[in-house]
């Protein structure tokens, strides 16, 4: 197992780099926040709010070639992994020019030909699925590739977590499965979720190499996903990482999340890991207080920007729709009902 | 003499020998060739290609999607189709709905050993055709004969899409062939396996045997039944069943499935909203009885739809 304590290895570029990917992921979805507020948004919205460090961590390891299956509070990994702040508006509010045309939304987006697989709402399934995707690498004899997948502490009671996490050690093949133990699924507190001393003893259960992180930590975060992919990277089968954290939202913006203890806010887990890494780099001397101000705006300037022509892009019409679901043109004639 | 279970053997055998990309994979399928021996042999001939997977059905799917989308084309063997209600989720939610969400198809086949045999009881009898045919994004087939088994198989291997492919139990060493089939009937296609103008029978799988037995009981009678294999429940050939229905005038749908919903009442609602006109009788269907399926084989034989009551729920039926 990795301590957590290793803030001071991580390069200060790296660190930059991932604070500012944090950072505009957190203005991006303040901005879907009041969008949805304002009525713009149908459906939910689904925020990362103080689980950015953890995330970012992973997409930041990731390159090009790898695969990447982010669950609901990945925003900031999905900007590391090359998700933008047009596409993830595009899909949320549901422009026919997005990825997704309309057909999914918010969190259920992605491009998979390009490594980055769309999520369903089903809690787990994305795990087989990086996993069979890893084994089809290994089948055309790829190596170096890792793939990663993200979900929550309620989401590892599932079968799929299970199943998943257990054919790919089985197969040893180079997964990264990060748990976000953000202390709560929608209401359900931990201690109604699993009965283990850590969720992070599933790891021996699995066969598997296990990672504690402090998710509150950018460095500690980047340090040991750093590790984590390279050992997947370089052959040493899956890799579990437990990022300890809270969720310092409501598990929608429809949630006002007043079933959260005040003692865990108050508690290390709730800090705010944007605020962290911000003293982190000040307290370094890497930035001033007014630069980092100067980024928000500048983040800020950049989504408005972006929201405000998304607003005025066409929706899907209907009437143009092609409805089918099969690929296979030779087969859709006698499709139709 | 080439067994129906030969067939899919061979099939596999072939889309293994012919592309790269497929590869097996599901609970005992590696040297120990599978639960019906299915796969007998193919890991021997094919190193690496046919690969045991961990009891975990849900994995077995996801994995197989995964892959799907990384380029192979990968064949899932459910030890039975009961079990794939284990990895219903992947099926449904996940390879169903994925060329409709992201524009990248899903080239996977589950197959599904379907339906009763004596003594398979309630966990390892069920026909799911018409709960995954209700999905949008899935192909499901659903061969009834040698030929079509192996025939169809290859085209299974071919689609881009997801295929639930229902091979069915007590066909795999009952039914028998000289030789596979040098053409086939294309994909989605029916067949009119036996011409009559009497009365139609739509059915497929193992209940074509049940409904061409029960056609030639009905010939003692001096009534000519056709019999419409529909091979592939999803897409329909309503085209197909119509056009008999318009000759004969009278429809029997017989499926070994539950009688709630399913395909027939698929049929049934496309023949009467489309063909009102060409019916001279209420259209009747007959399927296994509304009970799990069950263990003792005389139970069993009278849970399932037989010669015997197809022959007489025809007969009621041209009496009406
Ligand atoms: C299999 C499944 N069951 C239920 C849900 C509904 N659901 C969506 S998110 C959620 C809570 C998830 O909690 P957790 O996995 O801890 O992630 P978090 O939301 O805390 O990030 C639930 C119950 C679902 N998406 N999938």
């Amino acid at each position: 197992m990795s301590s957590d304590r290793g803030r001071e290895t991580a390069p200060r570029t790296e660190y930059l780099k991932a604070y500012r990917v944090m950072l505009m992921a957190r203005v991006l979805e303040e901005k879907l926040s009041s969008l949805y507020r304002a009525g713009h948004i149908k459906g939910g919205v689904f925020l990362g709010r103080g689980q950015e460090a953890l995330s970012v961590s992973v997409g930041i390891n990731l390159r090009k070639g790898d695969i990447y299956a982010p669950l609901i509070r990945d925003q900031a990994g999905r900007m590391a992994f090359g998700d933008t702040a047009l596409d993830t508006l595009r899909t949320y509010l549901g422009s026919q020019l997005g990825s997704m045309r309309g057909r999914d939304g918010n969190i259920h987006r992605g491009r998979p030909r390009e490594g980055y697989y769309a999520m369903i709402s089903h809690l787990g399934a994305m795990i087989p699925t990086v996993t069979g995707a890893l084994l089809a690498r290994r089948f055309r004899g790829e190596t170096g590739v890792v793939g990663a997948t993200c979900i929550g502490d309620g989401g590892t009671s599932t079968g799929a977590f299970h199943e998943g996490l257990n054919a790919a050690a089985v197969e040893k093949l180079p997964l990264i499965m990060v748990v976000a133990n953000n202390q709560y699924a929608y209401s359900t507190p931990n201690d109604r979720q699993y009965a283990c001393a850590d969720l992070l003893d599933k790891a021996a259960g699995y066969g598997v190499a296990g990672h504690d992180v402090d998710g509150t930590d950018l460095g500690a975060c980047l340090e040991v996903l750093g590790k984590a992919v390279a050992a997947a990277r370089a052959g040493g089968g899956p890799q579990l990482i437990v990022g300890r954290l809270l969720r310092l939202v409501g598990h929608g913006e429809h949630d006002d999340a007043s079933y959260v203890d005040p003692a865990l806010k108050a508690s290390h887990v709730g800090r705010d890991c944007l605020k962290v890494a911000e003293d982190y780099i000040v307290e370094n001397g890497w930035a001033t207080p007014e630069e980092i101000a100067s980024w928000r705006v500048e983040a800020k300037s950049e989504v408005d920007v972006t929201a405000a022509k998304v607003l005025r892009e066409p929706a899907p019409d209907p009437n143009e729709e092609e409805w089918m679901a099969i690929s296979e043109t030779r087969l859709q004639d006698n499709f139709a009902a | 003499m080439i067994t129906y279970l030969d067939a899919i053997r061979s099939a596999m055998d072939e889309a293994l020998g012919r592309d790269p990309r497929v590869f097996l994979y599901g609970q005992d399928i590696g040297s120990f060739g599978g639960a019906f021996k299915a796969t007998k042999g193919l890991a021997k001939k094919y190193p690496g290609r046919v690969m045991d997977a961990p009891l975990s059905e849900d994995a077995i799917v996801g994995i197989a999607i995964g892959a799907a989308i990384e380029g192979m084309r990968p064949i899932v063997e459910m030890q039975f189709a009961d079990f794939s209600t284990c990895g219903f989720n992947q099926i449904v939610n996940h390879a169903a709905t994925l060329f409709y969400r992201t524009e990248v198809s899903c080239p996977i086949v589950v197959r599904l050993p379907s339906g009763g045999s004596p003594g398979g009881g309630p966990f390892h009898s069920q026909s799911m055709e018409g709960l995954y045919a209700q999905y949008p994004g899935l192909v499901v087939m659903t061969p009834g004969t040698v030929e079509d088994a192996y025939s169809m198989l290859l085209d299974a291997v071919t689609i881009d899409d997801p295929v639930i492919f229902c091979e069915h139990k007590f066909l795999y060493n009952h039914l028998r062939a000289e030789e596979l089939p040098k053409e086939t009937t294309p994909i989605g296609k029916a067949r009119i396996v036996r011409h009559g103008r009497d009365v139609t029978v739509v059915t497929y799988s193992a209940m074509v045997h049940e409904s061409l037995a029960a056609a030639d009981e009905l010939r003692e009678d001096g009534y000519q039944v056709e019999v419409v294999d529909l091979r592939t429940v999803k897409p329909l050939d309503t085209d197909t069943v119509l056009a008999s229905v318009a000759r004969t005038g009278r429809l029997l749908c017989v499926s070994e499935s539950f009688p709630w919903g399913g395909v027939s009442a698929e049929v049934i609602a496309r023949v009467t909203s489309e063909g009102f006109g060409l019916l001279d009788a209420p259209p009747q269907r007959l399927s296994a009885k509304d009970t799990p399926v069950p263990y003792h084989p005389n139970l069993w034989s009278s849970h399932r739809p037989t010669a015997n009551a197809i022959a007489s729920a025809l007969r009621r039926l041209l009496e009406m």
